[in-house]
């Protein structure tokens, strides 16, 4: 490699020195003597003398001594067919909980929230749950059958579906069971462990009241749906039929492409607001009914488990909830002075009103500054300057949505639900910057 | 905020404000066909508490067991008490007053390790889900008097039928007035639906309120480096690099996963080719501004033309393959240059 101790030697020339269409001339025809001279003329003028003075004491080595991605020739167009992140960003990915579960089929990875941006997830970072693996599924051979209480039971390809009037909406994700390894205690160093069972992306697709209509299903007598997968587990849940109406898609589209195969190519069901288990992936069934089904996760995983013994069945819907992404527990402020603490707020009721920001514990907060655009049942992040003296401070966010709900303490919502229902916490998360600017995840008390 | 981002929004909300319900345009209705009988129940297999969709059929405990032991118990365990896999179907801790009252009571109690059979309050549930989606590696290849037996031997471990039970489609909702915890659900919330009521309520309070700062959970020392070491799961040159918790094998010195996965990027000949630059000049079959990859690989086969071929890389060459100089390419990286010359020198096909 050119050592940057060769600095002031002639430096070499760069590969980037012939115009395409001699390439491509002498590629067809060879060399001839005149265009032999343009090569050479080529050459003398990539190789004058390029040479870097020497480096002074305030002199920033990265800029005066030219790094070898500015002294050579880049790669071709489709060198990678699919673009893929740099090799810099390769922690950035995502990640299973150890001894979360005994099985990669039946699992979860989680979405590295720390080091994203926006308001909308990448597709190949947006979190996983598999109840019993996932598959690849053909889509010329994938069907949407619609039964139960309509006219007459109804079979769509993807192409129909494909050609049917469609909609985009940007929603977040989350997963009930989000947060929920922190009922009682600290249980994970990091928000992507804390907090990344949510995702959220722009989905296409085909609104489930206009194929509802399409099959004449019964008004008088429906309340419910069941959605159904085809892959092996053929998950089952019971969506509100009501809610569904209003704005639940039978998506096909994530981020302006085809759904990625982890969250249900070709076809999955979009309910916003609703915990993600509901989202059913590789979706081959909708039926409309008038009871709910007691599905497997409906009864047995999925109810919140209260103080008095009993367990709340049906809890759909992910309440107001808003997390600091960064800083945040596992990493390190460097230094003193200003920072941009920021993170994400949503609700699955409404939009997101406002959310504050406290360093002292909750003592003390000030509102955040909201990105735009704000949508309903979707992430908003939030930003708040903040300058940090390098001492301890206890850094949480509390969001407020369109309904006026504000977000819980933890000690708010334990003195409720108690500490065992696994699901639906949306308590304010806190994290600890000590005075070494060490940031790990507390509770407090 | 500026004009343009709060038009933006307020257009933004007009349109989301839209009222869904989308009007079917005509000609919609050719979109999708009748189902048939035998496509609807093909598919149409579930269960309902009230056992609609239930199929005829029946199973004792005894031929229960001999499926379970065969198809369930090597991710179930033989009693249901799980085999490290799964959470526990079955542990005991339902009593005999659990099935009188419906309420397993030891569901109040967080020393008890909480099982399916502890929570399910109904027989369909069981049914449905085996039927649908067991075994886990073959779903769908029970038959239902397979399932009626399994969902027996089930119910047999957890006492709530006895040893010679035979349970079918005309005993069930008898056998599931039984289930231990078929009181135990409750819809008594507001999370069902969008505009339901919350249970809980946070503090709109801003200025010195009156809450517990003090520290009661944290992650012990030991434990950090539990999720593996932070500092290669953060962006590694932002303003919140990760911190170090590997404190076995390494230091913040050394290398993190990010960098080296540079040098793996690019391990691949063809890759390292591409990364090179080389391929401006060069392709693999057929003279572009240089010779082709294969007619130099014919050439230079073998080992013995390895430092020529080194050399001409990184200092350039002219007037081996006609008068069409090479430049000199010094900035290849080391260990891309060392993978080019051993592809070039392999002879390999």
């Amino acid at each position: 490699m050119a050592s940057d101790a060769e600095q002031g030697q002639l430096q070499p020339a760069p590969e980037s020195f012939l115009p395409k269409d001699l390439v491509e001339d002498i590629s067809r025809d060879g060399i001839n003597s005149g265009r032999r001279s343009l090569l050479q003329g080529a050459f003398a003028a990539a190789t004058a003398s390029m040479v870097a003075p020497a480096l002074m004491a305030d002199d920033d080595p990265d800029i005066v001594n030219l790094p070898s991605w500015t002294r050579s020739l880049g790669k071709p167009v489709v060198a990678n067919p699919y673009g893929q992140p740099s090799p810099y960003e390769a922690n950035i990915v995502r990640r299973q909980s150890p001894g979360l579960t005994r099985t990669d089929q039946s699992s979860v990875s989680f979405t590295p929230l720390q080091n994203l941006f926006g308001m909308i997830t990448p597709s190949g970072l947006h979190f996983e749950r598999h109840h019993q693996g996932w598959v690849d599924i053909d889509p010329r051979r994938h069907r949407l059958m619609i039964n139960g209480l309509v006219d007459t039971p109804l079979v769509f390809t993807m192409e129909e579906l494909l050609r049917m009037p469609s909609v985009s909406r940007i929603h977040f994700l989350e997963c009930g069971a989000n947060t929920g390894l922190e009922w009682g205690n600290v249980a994970v160093p990091t928000v992507q462990y804390s907090h990344g069972m949510l995702s959220a992306s722009e989905f296409t697709g085909v609104p489930v009241s206009l194929l509802l209509e399409r099959a004449g299903f019964d008004r008088k007598r429906a309340t419910v749906l069941l959605a159904e997968g085809a892959d092996g587990s053929s998950m089952t849940r019971t969506i509100n039929l009501e809610n569904a109406l209003d704005d639940a898609l039978v998506a096909y589209g994530q981020n302006g492409e085809m759904l990625r195969p982890e969250n249900g190519y070709p076809l999955r069901l979009v309910v916003p607001g609703v915990q993600g288990v509901s989202w059913v992936k590789w979706l081959r069934r909708l039926e409309v009914g008038d009871a709910p089904w007691a599905t497997k996760d409906e009864v047995a995983h999925y109810v919140d488990l209260m103080p008095d013994g009993t367990h709340r069945q049906y809890t759909s819907i992910q309440e107001a909830k808003s997390v600091i992404t960064a800083p945040s527990g596992g990493q390190k402020l460097l230094k003193q002075g200003y920072y941009d603490i920021t993170g994400l707020a949503w609700s699955g009721r409404g939009m997101v009103e406002k959310v504050e920001v406290s360093v002292d514990g909750g003592r003390n907060w000030r509102a955040a500054r909201l990105e735009g655009p704000i949508l309903p049942k979707a992430m908003t992040r939030f930003h708040c300057d903040w300058i940090w003296p390098g001492e301890e401070a206890l850094l949480q966010s509390r969001v407020t949505d369109s309904t006026g709900y504000i977000q819980p303490s933890r000690a708010q919502l334990l003195a409720v639900r108690g500490t065992r229902s696994i699901y639906h916490n949306n308590a304010i998360q806190t994290w600890r910057v000590g005075a070494d600017g060490e940031v790990h995840n507390v509770q407090l008390g | 905020m500026s004009s343009w981002a709060n038009t933006s929004i307020l257009w933004l909300l007009a349109s989301v404000m839209t009222p869904w319900a989308m009007a079917m345009p005509e000609g919609l209705a050719d979109l999708g066909r009748p189902a048939t009988d035998n496509e609807v129940a093909a598919w149409d297999i579930d269960v309902r508490p009230d056992f609609v969709g239930l199929p005829p059929g029946s199973g004792d405990v005894w031929a229960g067991e001999e499926i379970w032991l065969a198809q369930c118990a090597s991710c179930h365990g033989d009693f249901g008490d799980s085999n490290e896999i799964f959470a526990p179907l079955v542990l005991g801790n339902i009593t005999e007053e659990d099935i009188v009252t419906g309420r397993v009571a030891s569901l109040t109690d967080p020393s008890i390790t909480r099982t399916t059979l502890m929570k399910v309050p109904t027989l369909s549930t069981l049914w449905d889900y085996i039927y649908r989606a067991m075994p886990w590696n073959a779903p769908k290849t029970l038959s239902p008097d397979e399932v009626y037996g399994l969902v027996a031997y089930l119910l047999n471990l957890g006492y709530v039928v006895e040893d010679d039970f035979v349970l079918s489609d005309t005993n069930m909702a008898e056998t599931q007035a039984r289930m231990p915890n078929r009181n135990g659900m409750s819809l008594d919330h507001g999370l069902w639906s969008v505009s339901g009521a919350p249970d809980v309520s946070g503090s709109s309070c801003t200025v010195d309120c009156n809450v517990a700062v003090s520290v009661t959970s944290s992650l012990p020392a030991y434990a950090m480096n539990a999720h593996g070491n932070l500092a290669e799961q953060v962006r590694d040159w932002g303003p919140y690099p990760g911190l170090w918790t590997d404190s076995e094998t390494a230091t913040e010195s050394e290398p993190l996963a990010a960098v080296s996965a540079v040098a793996e990027a690019a391990t691949a000949p063809e890759a390292a080719l591409t990364a090179g630059g080389c391929s401006g000049c060069h392709q693999m079959a057929g003279q572009l501004v240089g010779p082709s990859f294969n007619a130099i690989r014919a050439r230079y086969a073998g080992q013995e033309h390895a430092s020529y071929l080194r050399d001409k890389i990184v200092n350039g060459g002219e007037g081996v393959w006609g008068n069409m100089p090479m430049p000199p390419m010094p900035a290849v990286a080391d260990d891309a240059l060392q993978l080019m010359v051993a592809w070039l020198t392999s002879g390999e096909e």
